[in-house]
């Protein structure tokens, strides 16, 4: 075991796990933020998506040692009150069935609006194709994020 | 006399002695991680945590200031009930539905019937349960304000949690009545709104956790954390395996592994963080030996192409004179259609809180059937049922998959045997590789046509991996043709298999309606027209039991043909019809498929549904909508094989899953005819598949009769 210094959503995070553990488990069993999924482990849903220096990332093939001095944001980090655009718009457009795909879906979003404030929906197919929604929910997410465009 | 055992009389008197329900269980504020105090589950919908709440039945609490709290008893898998469940009810007590809280019910036999997440049945069997519960409640809270008053119950009305008496001009909250209410008995008897007058039901109201699912609060079972508690992951036997020797020594030795423990022919790694146990089950050292038959897919389909050459010696159904039928034939179609193994892949995957304790049972997670769960943890820890809590977490998905309790029972073992709270995750791999698949299958269809293109005979004959049943044999087109022949064939395995959405129907379907587009065209019919003469045959001229409402169905095609401008279709683009009745509900599905660049490209799918009253819109469709791309990406895509007892694909690298560039458009269109409302969380998925190869037959002139699609190159 190693210790490590994390920013998570603003907040130091003094960890104390084998340097090899993927950021998604030290985030959910260690920092208990559970909000950023695993689903495959390996880089190929996107359930586990978090921002390391606001770019999309798939925690779960992200070693703790390689995060030092990076900033974390995740799903619980996005706003401060949930009320991130995407956030409402996909309350608005009622997308989750399960809702276990969602938090990915939601960050994977969060960054491709930051690159491209206004996607068309091949943009949006292509942003997104890294994250599965086993529910099948793709048409309301494609939907909400053009809500959160408009606003 | 305790007046809380009479007023739940409604729903069952037998025994309440259990209690506990009340006390508002939080699955996981209890149980935050000491590094995480601040974790909280629900995020209620009014931020507002009254103090007195009065429990007024099994289903309804109401507190001082007004606030309901509806209880949600089903597991929600993404089928949405913890929604439409809590609005029934919320309809018949009168409420504005902004003011209700929903809470997931524990386990409780005594308190609610069926708690059950499977056959798409929570709304059509809880329909008048759960309507019964609110109207009671409401009932009960005007004979209250009546007796308050001295005025008699039938002159008060109620509107949006009010009870009024116009008569004196008088009104008083549910909230200053529910004390007092909660106390009374319970009606026996209650009126229940006409539907014309439904307020909240035909309405559409978001899923009801999506606060807290867009935030990412705790929901889910892999969000469990307990003081104490322990993490755990097993490794299983292949297919016709068992466990020989075990060498730890390497897993004991990674940091935080607390116990290597060999339970049956699998062994559990158990530690302190998900990451180390994974690192310990990697690290184990096992040798298995054989003991049954390495069985591979290979050898599998040939055996059932071997059984659907051979006729069965019961058929499952036989009308007429089937046999002169096809000899006396003018003309005679024939096809085999085949599909795979399918893993479920619920996005979350496998995993279970246990903790076995010297005086009692904890079980909490996601599972379909809570029920069976709890009665195989006794059976196998021997103890009595009435010692086990069980509670459910929200799923990542069911799919079917969560109906087993092989894991539940697995984390309940290793518990014990670790003497603490463990939390048992399965990995991917895990989760693809252990079995409970969708029976890999197959189908010989044929059709005997008279000279004028009369289907005059049909046979199915099918054949599948440990399939009691692989036919649906009084549903369509039985009762449309006067001989007819359904046949099935059951292959043994030890690759275990299970339900898989729409059991059965999930390929079945496809199939079917694919063969009937076969014969259309054999028969140089319009598939439409085809399938309407065939409604009208089993409409007029009934042979045998019709397992199917004829003329509901038979509307449910007409609309989906209307609203896809079949009979005047657009130059450039492909139809496929395909229509097929499950679960109580109707639907028929039209697939468009375009040319682009030499490949036929689904763009989008028409949709008629005939599932009666629509208990909320919002929650409907996306039912629809996810039922329809789930079947088109297993059609398309999935694929799972067996070589040698071990499964050849685990995780997504190696089977694919439908991703967002693929799923079609969806238009859908309910049948508005004011039946009693059946299932939706299974029955789009069905006909899709064959909507899609009917389309792309159109396009193409290429009949896709195995399932994946994607390995047919008429698809670009
Ligand atoms: S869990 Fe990281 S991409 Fe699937
Ligand atoms: S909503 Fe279930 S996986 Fe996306």
């Amino acid at each position: 075991m190693a210790n490590f210094t994390l920013q998570v959503n603003g907040e130091q995070h003094q960890v104390t796990v084998s340097a090899d553990t993927p950021l998604l488990w030290v985030l959910r069993d260690t920092i208990g933020l559970v909000g950023t999924k695993y689903g495959c482990g390996i880089a190929q849903c996107g359930a586990c998506t978090v921002h390391i220096d606001g770019n999309p990332v798939r925690s779960c093939s992200m070693p703790v040692s390689s995060l030092k001095g990076k900033t974390i944001t995740t799903i619980e980090g996005l706003s401060n009150n949930g009320d991130h655009p995407l956030q409402l718009a996909w309350q608005e457009a009622d997308v989750p069935q399960c809702g276990y795909c969602q938090a990915g879906q939601i960050m994977s979003a969060a960054a491709l609006l930051k690159e491209n404030p206004n996607p068309s929906d091949e943009d949006i197919d292509i942003a997104m194709r890294g994250n599965i929604c086993r529910c099948g929910t793709y048409n309301r997410i494609r939907k909400a994020i053009h809500l959160a465009v408009k606003g | 006399m305790t007046p809380t055992y009479n007023r739940r009389s409604f729903l069952k008197t037998s025994s309440l002695a259990g209690g506990g329900l009340l006390l508002g269980f939080n699955l996981f504020n209890a149980c935050t991680s000491p590094t995480n105090p601040n974790a909280v589950t629900t995020i209620p919908k009014k931020e507002l945590f009254p103090e007195d709440w009065s429990d007024i039945n099994a289903f309804v609490k109401i507190a001082t200031d007004g606030s309901v709290t509806i209880m949600s008893p089903n597991p929600e898998i993404g089928q949405g009930v913890k929604t439409s469940m809590p609005m029934i009810v919320a309809e018949e007590l009168d409420v504005d539905w902004v003011n209700v809280r929903v809470e997931q019910a524990a386990l409780n036999t005594d308190w609610y019937e069926r708690q059950v997440a499977g056959g798409s049945q929570s709304i059509r069997q809880g329909w008048e349960s759960l309507r019964k519960a609110g109207a009671t409640a409401r009932q009960m809270l005007i004979e209250t304000a009546a007796k308050q008053w001295e005025v008699t119950a039938s002159e008060c009305t109620t509107e949006n949690g009010t009870v009024y008496h116009k008569a004196s001009n008088k009104s008083i909250g549910y909230g200053e009545l529910a004390a007092i209410a909660s106390t009374m008995e319970a009606p026996t008897e209650v009126v229940l709104k006409d539907p014309k007058d439904f307020k909240i039901i035909g309405h559409s109201h978001p899923n009801i956790d999506n606060p807290a699912i867009v935030t990412g609060k705790p929901l889910f079972g892999i969000d469990i954390q307990r003081e104490g508690m322990l993490y755990a992951m097993a490794v299983r036997p292949p297919f016709g395996k068992k466990l020989k020797s075990v060498d730890d020594m390497a897993a004991k030795a990674i940091e935080g592994v607390k116990e290597v423990i060999t339970f049956g022919d699998k062994v559990a790694v158990v530690g302190n963080s998900t990451w180390n146990v994974k690192k310990g089950r990697d690290a184990l050292v096992i040798e298995w030996e054989i003991a049954e038959a390495l069985e591979s897919s290979e050898s599998q389909d040939a055996a059932m192409l071997e059984l659907l050459k051979k006729p069965t010696k019961e058929p499952k159904r036989k009308d007429g004179n089937p046999d002169k039928a096809f000899k006396e034939a003018a003309q005679v179609v024939e096809a085999i259609y085949e599909c795979p193994f399918l893993p479920h892949n619920t996005l979350e995957p496998m995993n279970y809180f246990a903790h076995v304790r010297e005086d009692g049972v904890e079980l909490l997670g996601p599972n379909q059937v809570p029920n069976w769960a709890r009665g195989d943890v006794a059976k196998m820890l021997e103890i009595e049922e009435s010692k086990i809590t069980v509670q459910m977490t929200r799923m990542g998905g069911g799919f079917g998959r969560r109906l087993y309790p092989d894991f539940v029972k697995e984390a309940a073992e290793i518990s014990k045997l670790a003497k603490a709270p463990i939390k048992l995750q399965w990995t991917r791999e895990d989760d693809m590789q252990g079995g409970m698949y969708r029976p890999a299958c197959k189908y010989l269809f044929r059709a005997a046509l008279d000279e004028n293109g009369n289907m005059i005979g049909y046979h199915i004959r099918g054949a599948g991996i440990n399939m009691d049943n692989t036919v649906r044999e009084n549903n369509f087109p039985a009762a449309s043709v006067p001989h007819y022949l359904a046949e099935t064939h059951n292959l043994k395995s030890n690759v275990t298999t299970a339900a898989w959405r729409a059991p059965v129907a999930n390929f079945l379907a496809s199939a079917e309606q694919s063969f009937i587009d076969e014969v259309a065209l054999a028969a140089k019919k319009d598939p439409v027209a085809f399938r309407l003469e065939l409604f009208d045959n089993a409409l007029n001229t009934p042979v045998g039991e019709v397992g199917y409402d004829v003329a509901r169905f038979k509307k449910t095609v007409e609309l989906a043909a209307e609203k896809s401008n079949w009979n005047n279709k657009a130059e450039n683009v492909y139809l496929g019809m395909s229509a097929y009745y499950s679960h109580n509900s109707y639907v028929a599905e039209v697939a468009e498929v375009v040319m682009i660049d030499g490949s036929p490209k689904l763009q989008k799918v028409y949709c008629a549904t005939d599932c009666g009253i629509v208990v909320n819109p919002t929650g409907a469709e996306n039912q629809v909508e996810g039922g329809i791309i789930d079947g088109i990406g297993h059609a398309m895509y999935g694929k799972l094989t067996i070589k040698d007892g071990e499964a050849q694909q685990n995780n997504f690298h190696n089977y694919r899953l439908i991703r967002m560039g693929e799923a079609p458009k969806v238009e859908m269109f309910f049948v508005d005819n004011g039946e009693s409302p059946t299932g939706l969380g299974e029955p789009t998925l069905p006909p899709a598949a064959g909507a899609l190869a009917n389309a792309v037959f159109q396009a193409t002139g290429k009949r896709m009769t195995k399932q994946p699609f994607s390995d047919f190159k008429v698809l670009g």
